[in-house]
C-alpha cells in the first residue's frame, strides 16, 4: 500500500544552489501510530514530525534525480513538450527507487519510487515489499493526469491553488493509497468520468 | 516552472497572521453557509494552502472546523467542496479538537471521506478500529445499488494494513465470501454505455458483446483485471478493486497468532504427494470455510492471470499491466502457499511452465525476480529450478540489463531479502560479485546503502584479494561499462551516458585487440580467483575520469572499502592478512586518477593497513622486504603521504622481537639506515626555496620511528642522537608569503627535544617505546609501578633538572 504521495520542485542539475526543494503538495494515507506522548502539544509535535518526514523524502528524491541527471549528462530537466505523445515521453523521464531504513525517517522501513518531469518531481512512499512495477505504472499515470488536467505545461501554471483537482485525481486512481490494476480501457473510462465531473 | 509568483504565494500563505486567519475563517463559514459556489471553492482552496504550506500547526476557529466536518457528512454537497474540506482536516491532523465520528454514517462515499481524515489522526482514540467496523457494517448491509462497496474496499484495505489481525472473525468471513463472489463470478459481458441524454438521440438497445482479452480475442474464462471491453459493469469494477486489495487482505485479515503457530506444522506438508490429492477448486467446495474458499478462488485467479500474461497485448499500457499482474500473481502464490501448503505442487507446475518463456525475454527480467524468490523460499521441492533461474539472473540479466535503474534497485533488494536462502555450496551468489558490482558502478548513489548490507555477505576468504582489487577499480569499471554501451549495436535512442563527452581515443582502445584481454577481465561475470593489473587501462581511460558517473562511483568507494575490511578481518587468516596488506601497498600508487579519489582512498588504505598490523603485529616482520622497498625512495612520499606515514609508524611500532621472534638485529639496522637516509633527504629539502617542504608529520614520524628502533638496538643511539640534535638546531625554513612557518619548525624541534630526552635514559626509552602486550590492559595503567604516564613524568622531571644545570 502507499503511505504517501508527494509533488515537489526539481532544480536543474547543474544550477548553483539557489532556493530549496519545496513540497508543493503532499497527501499521507493513514498515519503511523502516534507514540504515547503525555506532554502537552503532543499532536502538534506529531504533525511537525510528519511534515519533516515528507520534506526529508522530497529532498532525498530530488537529489537522486539530480545525480541521475548529472550522470546521464542531461544539463537540464527538459523534454520537448508533446501533448499527444505524453505516454512515450514519460517513459524516458528520469525515474528510480531507493530504500528508507527503519527509523530514517519513518518508523517502518519503506521504499520510495520517484519520477521527474520537467521541473516537478512526483514520489510514492510505499511499504517495504510492494509491487514496484505497479507502483511505477501508477506514478506515471498520476503524473500524466496531473499534467493534463492541471495544464501544467502552460507558462502560468500553478499547482498550489488547485488542490481540489489533485484530490479528485487521487480519489480515482489511488483511493486511500490503494494501488489499482487498471487496464487501458479502464483508465479511459475513469478519465471520461473525471472529465465529466471536473470539466477542464 | 516554480515561478517567483508561486514562491511569493507560498510565502504569503506561511506568513499570514492569526487575526487575519481568523477573519478568513469567518468568511469561509459565511460563504459555505450562504452560497456553496465558486467563491466558496476559491476560499477553501486558499485555506488549504494556508494550512498545508507550513509545518507548524495552524489554529482554525471552532465554528469553521465544525462546518468543515458537517460539509463532509452532508451528502448533498458537491464533490469539490467535500474533497477540499476533507483535505483541509487531513492536513491539520493529528488535531485534538476533532469530533468527527463515523459511527452514524450510512453512505459509503461519506465514510470514505471521513476515513481519510480519521485514519490520519494516528490512532490516538482507536479511530482505525471504529472506521474498520463501520466499513464492514456498511458492506454487510448489501447496498447493491450504486458504487457503494467500491468506495469501501480501499478503506478496509488501509484499515487492515494499519491494524492487522484486529477484525472480528464473523465480519472477516462475510467479506471473504463477498470477495470470492466478486473475484470469480463477475459478469463476462461488457457493460452498457451510459445512455446519452441528448435531446435528439433515441435510446439504443444494442447488445454489448463479451469481454475480450488484451490481445483482442474473446475471453475464454472468468473476468479478471486483464479482461477489457468498451464499458465495464459495476461488478467488473468491483473485481478490479477486489483483486487490488487481495494480497493485503490475505496477509492481514486473519488473527495474528494463527498463522505463526501453524507455520511449523504446515512446512512438513510441503512437497508431500498427499497434498496433491487434497487440493480442491472453489467452484466445487461451498462446504469449505469462507477463508479457504477465498484462498482457493485467489489461487484460480492467479492461474488465470499467469495464462493471460502470455498473450501479446495490443496496447503498451496493457503490456505493462501484464508484467505487474505477473509479479502480483507470483507474490500472491507465495502468500497462498505459506497459508495453505497444499497449493504448492500446482503453483510450482504453473511457474515452471512460465520460466522458459520468461528467461528468453529481456523485457521480462523484472518479473523473474519474484519467481526466483518464490523458488528459493519453497526450497526442497524446487531446488533444481531455483539454481537455473539464479544462474540466468546473476549472469545474463546483470550483464545485459544493468543500466535500468528500477531493475538495479529490485535486484539489489532481491539479493538482500534472499541472503539467507542462497545455497553456500553452489556459490552462485558469492562468485557473481563482479557482475553485481556493475550495478553498483552504474547506479552508485541509489545502491551504495544496499551494497553496504550486501558486501559482508559476498566476502569470502578465497576471493577476498580479487574483491579488493575490484573495489579499488570500481570507477574504472564505470568508465568501461560506458564504453561498452556506446559500442553496442543496440544503443537506445536516448543515450544513458554523457553525450557532451566524446572519448574517441577510449573507444578506439576499447576495440583495440591489445587491450581486449584487460577489458574482458574487467567486464567479467564471475570471480575466478586470478587477478590482473589494470594500470594500462587506467591510462587509456583517463579522459573519462571526470565524467559525472565515474566521479559519483569514486565517491562511494571509500565507504565500501571500510565495509569490506570490517567483514574480511572476521574471516582472514594470517596468510590472507599478509596478502591484503601487500595489495594495499602495491595499489597505493596504481589507482585510476579520478579527482580526489586517490586522496580519499589513501586515507582509508592507511588506516586499514594500521588496523591489519594491529591485529597481527607479526605482519611487519613477515613483510619486511616489501616494506623496505616501499620506504626506499623519497619520490614516493609526496604522492602517497598518508600511506607512507602509516607504514613508517607501523615499522616503528611492530618491528620488535616481542611481536615476532624472527625480528633480527640486521633487519632493524637495515630499516634504520633506509629511514635515516630518507630523513636526511627530507630535511635537506626543507632548506630549499624552490620545492615546498614536506609536511612536518613526515619528519616527526621518521624521527619517532628512528628513535623507537634505536631504543631496541642500542648501538644505534649515538647516530639518532646526532640526527636529533641537528633537527633541534634546524633554522627556520624560508618563509613563503606573509606567514612564516614557525609552527612547523617548532613542532619538529619540540619533538626532537622530547626524543633526545628519552634517549638519555635508554632503558626507560625501551620501556616507553616497546611496552609489549600488557600495555593494552587497564591494570598496566592503574598500577603505580608500571604506569606509563608516571614513568614519563618522572623522566621529564629528571631531565629538566639536569638540563637546568647545563648551559642553554
Amino acid at each position: 500500500m502507499v503511505h504517501a504521495f508527494l509533488i515537489y520542485t526539481l532544480r536543474a542539475p547543474h544550477a548553483e544552489d539557489t532556493g530549496f526543494c519545496r513540497v508543493l503538495y503532499s497527501c499521507v494515507f493513514g498515519a503511523e501510530k502516534s507514540p504515547d506522548d503525555p506532554r502537552p502539544h503532543g499532536a502538534e509535535r506529531d504533525r511537525l514530525l510528519r511534515k519533516e518526514q515528507i520534506l526529508a523524502v522530497a529532498r532525498q528524491a530530488e537529489s537522486m534525480c539530480r545525480l541521475q541527471q548529472q550522470a546521464s549528462g542531461h544539463s537540464s530537466v527538459d523534454l520537448p513538450p508533446q501533448s499527444s505523445d505524453e505516454p512515450a515521453s514519460l517513459h524516458e523521464a528520469p525515474h528510480g527507487a531507493f530504500r528508507l531504513a527503519a527509523g530514517d525517517p519513518f518508523q517502518e522501513p519503506r521504499t520510495v519510487v520517484w519520477l521527474g518531469v520537467l521541473s516537478l518531481g512526483f514520489a510514492l512512499v510505499l511499504d517495504a515489499h510492494e509491487n514496484l512495477l505497479l507502483a511505477e505504472g501508477t506514478l506515471r499515470l498520476l503524473a500524466r493526469f496531473l499534467f493534463d488536467h492541471l495544464r501544467l505545461l502552460a507558462p502560468s501554471a500553478n499547482l498550489l491553488l488547485r488542490a481540489d483537482r489533485v484530490e479528485a485525481i487521487l480519489a480515482r486512481f489511488l483511493p486511500h493509497g490503494q494501488l489499482l490494476f487498471l487496464n487501458d480501457q479502464f483508465v479511459q473510462g475513469l478519465e471520461k468520468e473525471l472529465s465529466a465531473a471536473w470539466p477542464l | 516552472m516554480f515561478t517567483p509568483a508561486a514562491e511569493s504565494l507560498l510565502r504569503q500563505a506561511r506568513e499570514i497572521q492569526d487575526e487575519e486567519l481568523s477573519r478568513f475563517c469567518s468568511r469561509v463559514v459565511k460563504l459555505l453557509q450562504k452560497d456553496p459556489g465558486a467563491e466558496a471553492v476559491d476560499a477553501l482552496r486558499r485555506l488549504f494552502l494556508i494550512v498545508s504550506a507550513t509545518k507548524y500547526g495552524r489554529k482554525l476557529e471552532k465554528p469553521c472546523v465544525d462546518l468543515l466536518q458537517a460539509t463532509i457528512c452532508s451528502p448533498a454537497c458537491p464533490e469539490q467542496l467535500q474533497l477540499l474540506c476533507a483535505a483541509i482536516l487531513r492536513e491539520m491532523a493529528p488535531s485534538e479538537g476533532l469530533n468527527l465520528s463515523c459511527d452514524h454514517i450510512q453512505k459509503s462515499r461519506t465514510l470514505s471521506l471521513a476515513a481519510s481524515v480519521l485514519l490520519a489522526q494516528g490512532d490516538r482514540q482507536d479511530e482505525v478500529r471504529s472506521v474498520g467496523q463501520r466499513a464492514l457494517h456498511l458492506l454487510e448491509a448489501r447496498q447493491t445499488e450504486g458504487p457503494g462497496p467500491r468506495a469501501l474496499l480501499p478503506v478496509v484495505s488501509k484499515v487492515v494494513s494499519l491494524a492487522p489481525g484486529t477484525l472480528p472473525e464473523a465480519q472477516a468471513d462475510m467479506l471473504h465470501r463477498r470477495l470470492v463472489d466478486w473475484l470469480r463470478y463477475a459478469s463476462v459481458q461488457q457493460g452498457v454505455a451510459q445512455p446519452s441524454r441528448g435531446f435528439f438521440s433515441a435510446p439504443r438497445t444494442r447488445q454489448p458483446g463479451p469481454v475480450t482479452e488484451v490481445d483482442g480475442a474473446v475471453a475464454t474464462d472468468f473476468f479478471t483485471v486483464l479482461s477489457t471491453g468498451q464499458h465495464f459493469t459495476e461488478d467488473q469494477r468491483l473485481n478490479v478493486h477486489a483483486f487490488s486489495m487481495l494480497r493485503t487482505w490475505l496477509l492481514f485479515s486473519g488473527p495474528a497468532s494463527r498463522d505463526a503457530s501453524d507455520a511449523d506444522d504446515r512446512s512438513e506438508l510441503e512437497g508431500s504427494t498427499l497434498s496433491v490429492l487434497s487440493a480442491t477448486s472453489a467452484t466445487a467446495s461451498h462446504l469449505l470455510p469462507p477463508q479457504q474458499q477465498l484462498r482457493a478462488g485467489a489461487f484460480e485467479y492467479c492461474q488465470r492471470l499467469l495464462e493471460q500474461s502470455t498473450r501479446r497485448a495490443l496496447r503498451k499500457g496493457d503490456s505493462d499491466l501484464q508484467k505487474a499482474c505477473l509479479v502480483e500473481a507470483v507474490l500472491l502464490l507465495d502468500v497462498l502457499c505459506r497459508q495453505e501448503p497444499s497449493f504448492l505442487y500446482r503453483a510450482l507446475s504453473c511457474l515452471k511452465a512460465l520460466l522458459g518463456r520468461l528467461c528468453g525475454d529481456p523485457a521480462q527480467a523484472r518479473t523473474l525476480l519474484p519467481i526466483a524468490r518464490f523458488l528459493l523460499s519453497h526450497g526442497e521441492a524446487a531446488a533444481v529450478d531455483s539454481e537455473a533461474v539464479c544462474q540466468h539472473l546473476f549472469t545474463s540479466v546483470l550483464a545485459d540489463l544493468f543500466p535500468n535503474p528500477m531493475l538495479a534497485f529490485e535486484f539489489a533488494q532481491f539479493c538482500r531479502d534472499s541472503l539467507h536462502l542462497f545455497n553456500p555450496d553452489q556459490g552462485t551468489f558469492k562468485l557473481s560479485f563482479p557482475n553485481l558490482f556493475k550495478l553498483l558502478a552504474w547506479h552508485s548513489p541509489a545502491l551504495t546503502s544496499e551494497f553496504v548490507v550486501l558486501l559482508p555477505a559476498l566476502v569470502d576468504a578465497s576471493t577476498a584479494v580479487e574483491m579488493l582489487h575490484t573495489l579499488l577499480d570500481l570507477p574504472c569499471l564505470t568508465a568501461a561499462l560506458g564504453l561498452q554501451l556506446r559500442s553496442s549495436p543496440t544503443a537506445s535512442e536516448r543515450p544513458l551516458w554523457d553525450v557532451s563527452l566524446r572519448p574517441t581515443s577510449c573507444l578506439e582502445g576499447f576495440r583495440d585487440p591489445e587491450f581486449q584481454g584487460l577489458f574482458q577481465y574487467l567486464l567479467r561475470s564471475k570471480a575466478g580467483g586470478a587477478t590482473k593489473r589494470l594500470a594500462p587501462l587506467h591510462h587509456l581511460l583517463q579522459p573519462m575520469a571526470s565524467c559525472a558517473r565515474v566521479v559519483q562511483c569514486a565517491q562511494a568507494v571509500p565507504t565500501l572499502l571500510q565495509v569490506f575490511f570490517a567483514a574480511v578481518t572476521q574471516v582472514a587468516s594470517g596468510d590472507l592478512s599478509a596478502q591484503l596488506a601487500l595489495v594495499l601497498l602495491e595499489r597505493s600508487n596504481s589507482l585510476f586518477q579520478v579527482p580526489q579519489y586517490e586522496a580519499q582512498v589513501h586515507r582509508v588504505m592507511s588506516s586499514q593497513l594500521l588496523a591489519l598490523c594491529r591485529l597481527r603485529p607479526a605482519l611487519v616482520v613477515e613483510l619486511a622486504r616489501d616494506l623496505l622497498e616501499f620506504v626506499g625512495t623519497v619520490s614516493g612520499i609526496r604522492s602517497r603521504e598518508s600511506m607512507f606515514t602509516a607504514v613508517v609508524w607501523a615499522i616503528g611500532e611492530y618491528l620488535a622481537v616481542s611481536y615476532d621472534r624472527r625480528c633480527t638485529v640486521e633487519q632493524v639496522n637495515r630499516f634504520f639506515e633506509a629511514l635515516e637516509a630518507l630523513l636526511f633527504e627530507v630535511t635537506q629539502s626543507r632548506r630549499s626555496a624552490t620545492l615546498p617542504p614536506y609536511p612536518p608529520q613526515v619528519v616527526t614520524v621518521l624521527m619517532t620511528t628512528l628513535t623507537k628502533l634505536a631504543s631496541r638496538s642500542q648501538d644505534l643511539i649515538p647516530r639518532v642522537s646526532l640526527l636529533l640534535s641537528k633537527l633541534r638546531a634546524l633554522p627556520q625554513g624560508p618563509a613563503m608569503g606573509s606567514v612564516p612557518r614557525d609552527e612547523d619548525t617548532d613542532a619538529i624541534r619540540m619533538r626532537a627535544t622530547e626524543l633526545t630526552n628519552l634517549l638519555k635514559m635508554p632503558s626507560v626509552a625501551q620501556f616507553v617505546f616497546t611496552p609489549g602486550m600488557e600495555a593494552s590492559t587497564p591494570r598496566f595503567h592503574r598500577d603505580a609501578n608500571t604506569a606509563l604516564p608516571l614513568a614519563l613524568h618522572t623522566v621529564s622531571r629528571l631531565v629538566d633538572r639536569e638540563a637546568g644545570l647545563l648551559p642553554a
